[in-house]
């Protein structure tokens, strides 16, 4: 980078701080053991070196572990729910409590920024089993029947992008309403889900209540094939989620799907553009934008297109890329390998049909899965950026000129998982948020979370919700 | 696929088709499908017979080809923008019309439910009054449910967060085969009254009743493509409601369990949403399942500050 004012001296996490182990083992009934599968190295992304070794799970661990989930269900669903509610908030607070080294563990298996994991994942994490202990005794309250049950045995599969939070939302609401637990954290991020495991055990939960396995898809499938599991929750990508749906067709299993995304950013000529900027920014640069929110079509008022493209391209040129132990980090390295190709094909896709792309003079490190921040101009919603999920660091840039021509836009696609608005006009937000057919809209800010705010998607983005109260339908027999 | 030839009309009709006593020749009705607020034949021109719990001969209702089911599902999208932003308050006068129709039509559908469904005329006159009740009950509660399913959320910043229910979009309903009244009503009102459109595909063998229900929704200031109903057999029309893109629910009340996996396979094409009740008493108070089904939690952020 040119600009000499913003050079930083490095400020890296200690490493240490994570207290990394040589291996890491699977949770069952209560007890760690190494699974049947094969053993795996977890890699940092940021420079490729193998972190730990994972013993992953094989199908009988599968079966050892909805055996205890099972065994535990009637126990824990018939404790009161106070107590039920005390053993999250034992596990909220053990979090909190090993909060730097969950966001240095997280950051690392990851490749996530130590800003984003410190101040975003493990608070929000803590947060959400904090939030959903104290609807345990309440589930009366909450508008689902006087009395409303738990559903069974839930088979949650989660996605590497957020590790830890992920975890939290799945296990909290779950364990909250009385339903027993099978989780397989996403096979490139297993170690923060391993550490809750160990929480979990140190929180004293009965065994079997919450069992974690590490694994890669055929684990996940297996899961899904069970068949004394009633009810699994996903969260991932709409093709694999269809898969999921096709397999417990027929079954009485209950599903809720979090699926991807093309989420639409829309400016209006009226909007601070600052502000905007920020938000645009945050919309599709957090967590290398590798979120399903993620605001990854930028819609904005022809008149203040070339003014606010300009803007966004000035503040990119401040993005600190690299190594994501630093706290100035802005932008981390990409999850994996595969994960980097899949954006490369598109970004080279979105060149070769006609788009222009941009991105900040920047020095990636040599080793590691890295993507600079890119910006497309002159995207035609035909374009395969502008259709598809690139869960990557890459905005495609459309223009409109009338807000029925981006409410037009913003919904022409099979996803429906969240928008963004920016105006200064009341009247405006409040008629695009009621024609945007998305399940989360910001308007003048964009990726916010929070447990008491439900989260999830209409038609392509899945079915359910997660956090505040509409989240424990999910896990309820209302 | 029924025979639609045979014209082998009984000597004895059941009352509500029967011929006068008085030397006037009644005036029969064609029954035909309801699509876009208009009554078509079916394009394929196919109808099949529709026989009384006995077996008598009732009507030759018009039998609804995959056509006519796209044609259904262009209507129910078209209606969804204006129908979805009606007022909630519009839509429960809306809703009360409907039983106000339906109540003043009481003795016809009477007759034709017990026509169809081979019950006395006391055991028709009450679930016909039980329909006429379920549209009253929707129609309270369309400007309601909102208030019991939405609400502010108290997020740890300076955000006023909020969460309402919004319409799903186009339903594709698969009406119960065995309640040819009460059980359409039960089904179709929660979904309209939230503000979706609806593609139904009624009893296949007690249509007739659906089929006049239409003529009651047609004078009931529902717009046209809100609701269409269509005639004809469910194995045949079931699968493309369930595959088609752009429908984003499917009810599969009246489809037998053995049928419902494929129908749940198709429908994960588009990630239908799927409603797929057990065994379901229609005198039974409703409660809100129905209406919940088919809805979209929507959240909205926005900053406070000055």
């Amino acid at each position: 980078m040119a600009d000499k004012l913003f050079e930083y001296a490095p400020a890296p996490e200690s490493r240490d701080i994570a207290r990394l182990r040589p291996s890491y083992q699977i949770f069952v009934n209560g007890g760690f053991r190494d699974g049947s599968g094969e053993a795996i190295k977890t890699i940092n992304p940021a420079d490729e070196e193998p972190l730990a070794e994972v013993a992953e799970a094989g199908p009988s661990d599968v079966d050892d572990a909805v055996t205890a989930a099972r065994g535990a269900f009637r126990p824990w669903s018939a404790l009161p729910g106070r107590e039920r509610g005390k053993y999250l908030f034992r596990i909220a607070r053990a979090i909190q409590e090993r909060g730097r080294e969950l966001a240095v563990l997280e950051s690392l298996d990851n490749g996530k920024p130590i800003r984003e994991a410190r101040d975003v994942d493990i608070p929000l994490a803590a947060a959400h089993f904090f939030y959903y202990a104290g609807w345990a005794d309440k589930l009366g309250y909450a508008g689902f029947g006087p009395s409303p049950r738990p559903i069974g045995v839930a088979g949650q599969i989660i996605p590497w992008n957020f590790p830890l939070l992920m975890a939290a939302w799945k296990i909290a609401p779950a364990l909250a309403c009385g339903n027993t637990v099978v989780l397989k954290p996403a096979e490139t991020t297993p170690l923060t889900a391993l550490v809750l495991a160990e929480i979990i055990a140190e929180a004293g939960l009965p065994p079997g209540v919450v069992n974690i396995l590490a694994g890669g898809p055929a684990i996940g499938q297996a899961i899904v094939e069970h068949g004394d599991i009633d009810k699994i929750a996903f969260t991932g990508s709409t093709e694999v989620g269809k898969i999921i749906r096709r397999t417990l067709a027929g079954t009485s299993t209950r599903l809720s799907l979090e699926l991807g995304g093309k989420a639409a950013n829309i400016v209006f000529d009226d909007a601070p553009l600052d502000q905007a900027v920020e938000g645009i920014v945050n919309g599709i640069f957090f967590n290398q934008g590798q979120v399903c929110c993620a605001g990854s079509r930028l819609l904005v008022q022809e008149s203040v297109a070339d003014e606010l493209v300009a803007a966004l391209q000035r503040r990119l040129a401040t993005l600190r890329v690299g190594d994501p132990l630093d706290k100035n980090t802005d932008v981390g390295a990409i999850n994996s390998a595969a994960q980097l190709a899949r954006i490369r094909e598109l970004t080279e896709a979105g060149v070769q049909e006609g788009a222009t792309r941009w991105s900040p003079p920047c020095e990636l490190p040599e080793r590691g899965y890295w993507f600079v921040p890119t910006v497309f101009t002159g995207v035609s919603q035909a374009h395969r950026i502008a259709r598809e999920e690139i869960f990557g660091p890459v905005l495609s840039v459309l223009t409109f000129r009338t807000p029925d021509e981006a409410v037009e836009k913003a919904n022409n696609t099979p996803y429906g998982l969240s928008a963004g608005i920016w105006t200064d006009k009341g009247s405006r937000i409040l008629s695009m948020a009621s024609r945007l057919r998305a399940g989360v809209v910001w308007a003048n800010t964009f990726n916010r979370f929070d447990p008491a705010s439900p989260f999830g998607g209409f038609k392509e983005s899945g079915f359910g919700r997660e956090g505040g109260r509409h989240g424990l339908e999910a896990y309820l027999d209302a | 696929m029924p025979d639609s030839t045979s014209d082998s009309t009984s000597d004895s009709m059941p009352h509500s088709t029967s011929d006068s006593t008085s030397d006037r020749l009644r005036v029969r009705k064609t029954y035909k499908l309801y699509i876009a607020g208009a009554f078509p034949r079916s394009e394929s021109g196919r109808s099949y017979p529709v026989r009384s719990a006995t077996g008598e001969l009732l009507a030759h209702a018009a039998q609804a080809s995959r056509k006519d089911l796209r044609d259904a599902v262009l209507a129910a999208r078209k209606a969804f923008a204006s129908w979805s932003s009606t007022t909630a308050y519009n839509r429960g006068q809306v809703l009360y019309r409907v039983a106000e129709m339906l109540d003043g039509r009481r003795d016809q559908f009477v007759g034709e439910v017990s026509d169809a469904e081979g019950v006395s005329t006391k055991a028709a006159a009450t679930q016909v009054d039980h329909a006429i009740d379920r549209w009253v009950y929707y129609a309270g509660w369309a400007d309601k449910y909102a208030q019991v399913a939405g609400g502010t959320n108290p997020v740890a910043g300076p955000y006023f967060n909020f969460s309402l229910p919004e319409p799903t979009g186009v339903v594709g309903v698969l009406a119960p085969q065995d309640s040819s009244l009460l059980g359409l009503v039960s089904v179709l009102a929660p979904v309209v009254t939230t503000g979706n459109t609806a593609v139904v595909v009624t009893s296949e063998d007690r249509p007739l009743p659906a089929a006049s229900l239409a003529e009651v929704l047609a004078t009931s200031d529902l717009p046209g493509g809100v609701v269409n109903l269509l005639t004809g057999v469910t194995a045949e029309l079931s699968p493309w409601l369930a595959g088609h893109r752009d429908v984003n629910a499917i009810d599969l009340t009246g489809v037998p369990n053995a049928d419902r996996k494929a129908l749940q396979i198709a429908a994960a094409d588009n990630v239908k949403r799927v409603y797929a009740p057990g065994p379901v008493d229609w005198s039974a108070d409703p409660g809100t399942s129905r209406l919940s089904a088919f809805v979209e939690t929507k959240t909205v952020w926005h900053p406070i500050g000055v």
